[in-house]
């Protein structure tokens, strides 16, 4: 594989960069595989690339029925933090946060990973209560956290709406000052890059149709490009996990839906931090472009439309204009929508299943992105070695039947409840 | 902008409307020894079907009645309503 580097720059530049390999092929399925990843988004890539990097299983075929990155890695927000307070979603996330701070440079690929910290706005007392909780339960896990007062996000953040008259004041805010923003394709791109490069197929516009299980085992599956034989199948299919599952007859704990995000035209540099709103859900943080990239609540009910519906979109400008006032001056340049596998406690799945080679990830809710290579690291290792690791273990499938639920939020399909 | 028909107001906009999920759920009986399994199904697990769904909603800013309706959940075209105690037949 070519490096990407300043000296493969210039010199390529002297052939006007027509001489640049290929990013990744485009193989035609073989027979068999070790390992099958359905699912060509980021978990899936990035769960290929450590399979071969840490487990040098490098048979692997990552089965895309559209085009690789083309899902929620590139519809997503680009947040990446780890600013849970429950121990299972912290060290999961804090694990993930030190492969972003490597990334670029693991993969020789830069995904501009931009550790600029996020601050979520408290608007009570009571609120301020929560966040010094969830700061010290970040800081016993050895996540930076900071307790903010009023003064200190005016500094930060003046251009967020700090009169005195309004429907929900600002009285403080918790930052993680390590979490940020990265380029969400490049992500997708590098991870595939450097897995095409150890050997993984990556086979796009290839639809799975259905399972081979034998005696509860699986033996393959079967696409629009023919069967492909397999002991291990691993699914990173996000919004289509319920798609899959009624084809294997399981039925889990995951309702689809849709998630809207949207940016303004580009403007100056206004914001230096992702911020998120306290008395509703809405987030936002400044594109390197100077879009302002904004997302907020679920459009509410099932979905696999894949684009959203106004009534939500304008719920959620509501409330990023109750935080900062400017936002109403802006025009919307895009609006977009991806489909969420929303688990019911809000936490996600990552396990082996009742049937023998069948792995299961799904459940990411509103933070798949963040995820991306703690997930795929975590899921690499499932696989390998046919057992979780102490990482997700907590991240299993019959939480929901043994009652160790991981309710970080409560926020899981049910917003109409919150 | 989703329009639902209420069963009982007629045709009103998604606003004044809240989602209540799956309709096809059902309790597990009083009185019966059930399993943990059961209970999951009841209260987690979920088909979340890709097309023709049943499913539940409030009429919250009308008449308050819950309602089922029969909407395709890829396209949103709403196909038909009930009054929440109607049987739907398959």
């Amino acid at each position: 594989m070519q490096k990407y580097s300043i000296f493969n720059l210039v010199k390529n530049a002297f052939s006007n960069h027509e001489n640049w390999d290929l990013a990744w092929k485009d193989p035609t399925p073989k027979e068999e595989y070790d390992v099958v990843i359905i699912g060509g988004g980021g978990h899936g890539l990035a769960t290929a690339y450590y399979l071969a990097k840490e487990h040098n299983i490098t048979k692997v075929a990552i089965i895309e029925k559209g085009w690789i990155g083309g899902g929620n890695v590139g519809r997503n927000t680009t947040i990446i933090r780890s600013n849970y307070m429950h121990d299972e979603n912290a060290l999961f996330s804090e694990f993930g946060m030190d492969l972003w701070r490597k990334m670029s440079q693991d993969l020789n690929y830069n995904v501009m990973f931009s550790p600029r910290g996020i601050i979520n706005l408290a608007h009570s007392d009571a609120q301020m209560n929560a966040y010094a909780r969830r700061g010290n339960s970040m800081r016993l896990n050895g996540i930076d956290a900071i307790l903010l007062n009023r003064e200190q996000v005016r500094e930060i953040i003046p251009m967020a709406d700090f009169s005195e008259n309004v429907r929900f004041p600002i009285f403080g805010g918790l930052m993680q000052p390590s979490a940020g923003t990265a380029r969400h394709d490049a992500v997708a791109w590098g991870y595939a890059r450097q897995a095409d490069s150890m050997g993984v197929d990556i086979i796009q516009n290839c639809e799975v149709t259905g399972f081979d299980v034998i005696a509860g085992k699986i033996n393959g599956i079967r696409t629009s490009r023919g069967n492909i034989k397999t002991k291990k199948v691993g699914l990173c299919v996000a919004g289509s996990t319920n798609i899959l599952a009624e084809k294997l007859n399981m039925t889990l704990p995951i309702e689809t839906h849709l998630l809207q995000a949207c940016v303004s035209e580009p403007v100056k540099p206004i914001l230096d931090r992702v911020v998120t709103f306290g008395a509703g859900h809405f987030y936002i943080s400044q594109s390197d472009k100077g879009e302002m990239v904004m997302g907020g609540d679920l459009d509410g009910y099932n979905s696999y439309a894949q684009r959203g519906n106004l009534p939500t979109l304008q719920h959620v400008l509501t409330e990023g204009i109750a935080m900062m006032p400017f936002l109403s001056k802006l025009k919307m340049l895009r609006t977009w929508g991806g489909i969420m596998d929303m688990s019911m406690d809000g936490s996600p799945i990552i396990d082996k299943t009742h049937i023998d080679g069948l792995y299961l990830n799904c459940g990411w809710c509103y933070g798949g992105f963040k995820a991306t290579p703690a997930s795929g690291w975590t899921f690499a290792h499932t696989i390998a070695q046919d057992r979780v690791h102490e990482l997700n273990a907590g991240y299993s499938l019959n939480r929901f039947s043994t009652g160790h639920l991981i309710d970080e939020k409560g926020l899981g399909t049910k917003t109409w409840i919150s | 902008m989703l329009y639902i028909k209420c069963p009982y107001c007629g045709m009103r906009s998604q606003n004044e409307f809240s989602y209540g999920g799956d309709a096809s759920i059902k309790r597990p009986e009083l009185n019966k020894e059930i399993s943990n399994e059961e209970w999951d199904n009841f209260v987690y697990n979920r088909k979340s079907l890709r097309g023709k769904h049943l499913e539940l909603w409030q009429h919250l800013s009308g008449c308050r009645q819950w309602i089922k309706v029969e909407r395709d959940t890829a396209t949103h075209e709403i196909f038909n309503t009930y009054k929440a105690d109607e049987e739907v037949s398959k």
